[in-house]
């Protein structure tokens, strides 16, 4: 039974690491724009460290760093939605079901192709964040942790993702598979830490669960952790809630076949 | 060539692609006014580039042609003036109208604003669209799409028309429609009609003649029945009863003539004296017995004739196109 | 034989016809830019404090963003349409009637502009609503839409030169990112003159989107201001001619007919 899921999983994996990394078109986007995000936001607007009351140690590159570095996990998530829904759109993810014994199978190895096309992009973004000398402060337990956090984004994105495709099997959903990532990613404090943000943002912030996140983030690469607790029980939260999706979607595309 | 010819007339037309690829690798061919022309071939024959290039969509690598008595690479202009085209997509915009396309189309032809409204409608209930015609054709069933793209192609009424697989993926009723209007059409109005298909029953139901192309090259041109008689009398098709017999079946056939096209499960062979070797075929597969499912004589087919001069046959030749595009399953 | 104009009207109208049918398309330019500027203008707000800066609210400062986003997902529709066109076979279509490569280009520009207008008259409505003061009074207001407008043409040629060459939507779409870039890379966020970084200050300072955005700014937190502006159009202008210039090669390789 076991062997049925890993080879299931292990056969959309293969499938979708070979799709994305031989279409340039696919995978340069992915990597591109969160470099761009990180360009604009650390040297842009680099001066916003220098409004009274932001007290951020290891710079305000690395304070940008680790947004990016979580967007860059959403998204990766997301895209990889896109390519499931491109499957199904063709037709590919229906023989998927037909063939496989073990569905389950199906999700897993989505989820593992985004976090290994995301290994991709993280390492883009990293070193990127190393020549532009950002500083790191925290300890290399710490610096794992921050991945952990991001893997933690990377699959719930992924599950969302896979589950809109699973419901909608077009490309079409595309945009709705999107635009709830970007409005929670925007709603968490991406230019100031959140007591220096002000109006109805702030109270946004405050409830969305990906806050904890990006201040736990910060938290770990400057050595000063932060509402770690709170972070990862959102993560994981976040991850199961993501898997709930991804199953009913499964159970519903299921009855379609 | 003469340019007095108002049908189609082509000379050595090639083109080829990149890697060396013959899409068409010298075709002649003559289409009289007021003809029905079916080109027939598998996919990947060259159906499709050779009207591309008829209709002036696509420069020939070499040769020559005219349509309508216009030279295709240098009269590009006045050849568009005198085809319409209904080519394999059938290329339209979800988000219009019937209507909508109608006078779009009308209005680029240089129609003005009250001959498109009565061309549109007249052309829209010839072809059975004018209740659905203020409809979004997103809305479309394929038959109704396929219909649309023959009016818009009837237009500003031209001569000659070229209608690319125009059937194909459509239910036999809508088929059906197409080809009386097809027929209609060239009898009716004097249209000359270039079709492409893959499919035997509409080149033999439709064409007055028809050319068949396999890699590129003509391979038979004449009318279907012209055709036929030229590759010999009747054929028999056997079933065995038991699968396990047909190659024993097919060594009995072999005796009665040549191999010709069948069906997955049979075995067929064509009769050198026609009907009456039937009774000889009969005691010969008894003393081998073998029990029959099915035994059947039937004249030859364009498929017959297709497998004659290339020893393929056509409906297996369209599949070994098809399965090469196949996406592996997973394992 | 109908003329160029007769031409570009036919293609025009199908243009806008499309564009108004699909709410998926008018719904996020709206409602996208106007979500970040809710977003940063409340996340950035403390950039008000920092010495120099040339408006009292952030709002002021950043509802610009919102005309050159309006812009992009102009660019994009007009790319898609045409790639969509070329993939559907519909272009082959248009190449059998008298119809001009100029009438299509210029035609197909009439729907992103439609997006672009309603983008535009929206997001000045919310602004000037949630409290956005305009410097330079109703004339700059009408001056500012016309602007955006134009900006958006320009960029509509770059979508339309994508389009053709690659006769995919899909990739045109890809190109997004890359447009939003050119865009970030600029003064959009903060005035150059406050960017601390040397090497994003010099690539700012180079970025012809940046001249566009300070002239749209200008007109709203400034006034009147005559070198903004002139620079804003100069770099309009030069946006259009090029991209324009692309679109129209790129769709005589796709409109080749002999």
């Amino acid at each position: 039974m076991r062997r049925d899921f890993t080879s299931v999983a292990g056969a959309v994996l293969r499938r979708n690491l070979i799709h994305a990394f031989t279409n340039p078109a696919l995978l340069i986007p992915s990597a591109v724009f969160p470099l761009l995000f990180f360009v604009a936001f650390a040297g842009g607007l680099s001066n916003v460290a220098n409004v009274p009351g932001f007290d951020f140690p290891s710079g305000y590159t690395a304070f940008q760093f680790v947004f990016v570095f979580l967007q860059s996990a959403a998204f990766g998530g997301v895209f990889t939605g896109f390519a499931a829904a491109a499957d199904f759109e063709s037709g590919f993810g229906r023989r998927l079901l037909l063939a496989s014994p073990r569905r389950r199978g199906i999700i897993a190895g989505y989820v593992l192709a985004a976090i290994a096309r995301w290994c991709f992009t993280a390492t883009i973004v990293s070193v990127a964040a190393a020549i532009a000398g950002m500083h790191v402060d925290g300890s290399l337990t710490q610096l794992v942790a921050l991945v952990s956090l991001a893997l933690l984004v990377n699959m719930t994105a992924t599950m969302w993702g896979v589950g809109m495709a699973l419901r909608f099997q077009t490309l079409q959903a595309g945009p709705a598979m999107q635009i709830p990532v970007f409005l929670i990613l925007f709603m968490a404090p991406v230019y100031v830490p959140l007591d220096l943000i002000g109006g109805w943002v702030h109270d946004a912030a405050s409830y969305n669960p990906l806050t904890a996140l990006v201040e736990s983030g910060r938290g770990f690469i400057s050595g000063v952790p932060d509402v770690v607790g709170l972070a990862y029980l959102a993560g994981f939260g976040l991850v199961a809630l993501g898997l709930v999706w991804a199953l009913t979607g499964l159970r519903r595309a299921e009855r379609g076949v | 060539m003469s340019t007095n010819h108002r049908g189609i007339v082509v000379e050595g037309l090639v083109r080829t692609f990149k890697g060396d690829i013959h899409a068409v690798a010298g075709i002649d061919l003559e289409v009289a006014a007021g003809e029905i022309y079916g080109f027939l071939g598998p996919n990947g024959a060259g159906k499709s580039t050779t009207v591309h290039m008829l209709t002036t969509l696509l420069p020939p690598t070499a040769g020559r042609a005219t349509v309508a008595g216009f030279d295709i690479a240098t009269q590009g202009a006045d050849v568009r003036r005198h085809i319409g085209a209904a080519l394999q997509e059938a290329a339209l915009d979800n988000f219009l109208t019937g209507r909508e396309h109608m006078d779009l189309q009308a209005g680029l032809s240089g129609m003005g604003k009250a001959d498109r409204r009565r061309r549109g409608t007249e052309l829209l209930e010839r072809v059975g669209l004018i209740e659905a015609a203020e409809r979004k054709v997103g809305g479309y069933s394929g038959g109704m799409k396929r219909r649309l793209d023959l009016a818009m192609a009837l237009v500003h009424s031209p001569t000659i028309l070229f209608l690319d697989e125009p059937t194909t993926g459509l239910d036999p009723q809508s088929r059906s429609a197409l080809w009386d209007e097809v027929q209609r059409l060239a009898t009716e109005d004097g249209v000359t009609v270039f079709l492409t298909t893959q499919y035997l029953e509409e080149a033999d139901v439709l064409a007055d003649r028809v050319g068949i192309i396999d890699r590129g090259l003509i391979v038979a041109e004449g009318t279907p029945d012209e055709l036929k008689r030229d590759i010999g009398g009747d054929t028999v098709e056997a079933i065995p009863a038991d699968p396990h017999d047909l190659e024993r079946a097919a060594d009995v056939l072999a005796q009665f003539g040549e191999r010709a096209a069948h069906s997955p499960k049979g075995v067929a062979v064509r009769l050198s004296r026609g009907a009456e070797q039937l009774a000889e075929i009969v005691r010969a597969l008894d003393d081998a017995s073998i029990a029959l499912a099915h035994l059947q004589l039937h004249s030859p087919s364009l498929d017959d004739v297709f497998l004659a001069k290339t020893g393929r046959s056509l409906e297996g030749a369209g599949e070994e196109g098809e399965a090469a595009a196949e996406e592996p399953v997973p394992a | 034989m109908t003329s160029v104009l007769d031409q570009v009207g036919l293609v025009a109208r199908r243009s806008v016809r499309r564009t108004l049918r699909q709410p998926a398309l008018i719904v996020p330019t709206i409602v996208f830019p106007l979500f970040l500027l809710a977003v940063n203008s409340s996340g950035l707000s403390a950039a008000t404090n920092i010495p120099g800066f040339p408006a009292d609210s952030y709002l002021d400062f950043a509802i610009t963003v919102c005309f050159i986003q309006g812009a992009m997902f102009a660019a994009i529709t007009a790319g898609t349409e045409l790639a969509t066109d070329v993939q559907s076979g519909f272009l082959n279509r248009l190449q059998l009637t008298p119809l001009r490569r100029l009438a299509i280009l210029v035609g197909q520009m009439a729907g992103a502009a439609t997006l672009a207008l309603i983008g535009a008259v929206t997001y000045l409505a919310v602004g000037v609503i949630s409290g956005v003061d305009v410097k330079s009074g109703v004339g700059g207001a009408v001056v500012l839409i016309v602007y955006a407008l134009f900006t958006a043409v320009a960029f509509s040629g770059i979508g339309a030169a994508l389009g053709a060459r690659t006769g995919s939507p899909e990739a045109v779409q890809g190109a997004f990112p890359l447009m939003f870039a050119l865009f970030f890379l600029s003064s959009m966020s903060l005035p150059r003159e406050l960017i601390s970084v040397d090497w994003f200050r010099t690539v700012a300072t180079w970025n012809p989107a940046s001249y566009l955005i300070e002239g749209m700014r200008s007109l709203v937190i400034t006034g009147w201001d005559g070198t903004a502006l002139w620079r804003g159009v100069a770099v309009g202008v030069g946006v259009l001619v090029l991209s324009f210039w692309a679109a129209s090669r790129a769709l005589a390789t796709r409109m080749a007919r002999t």
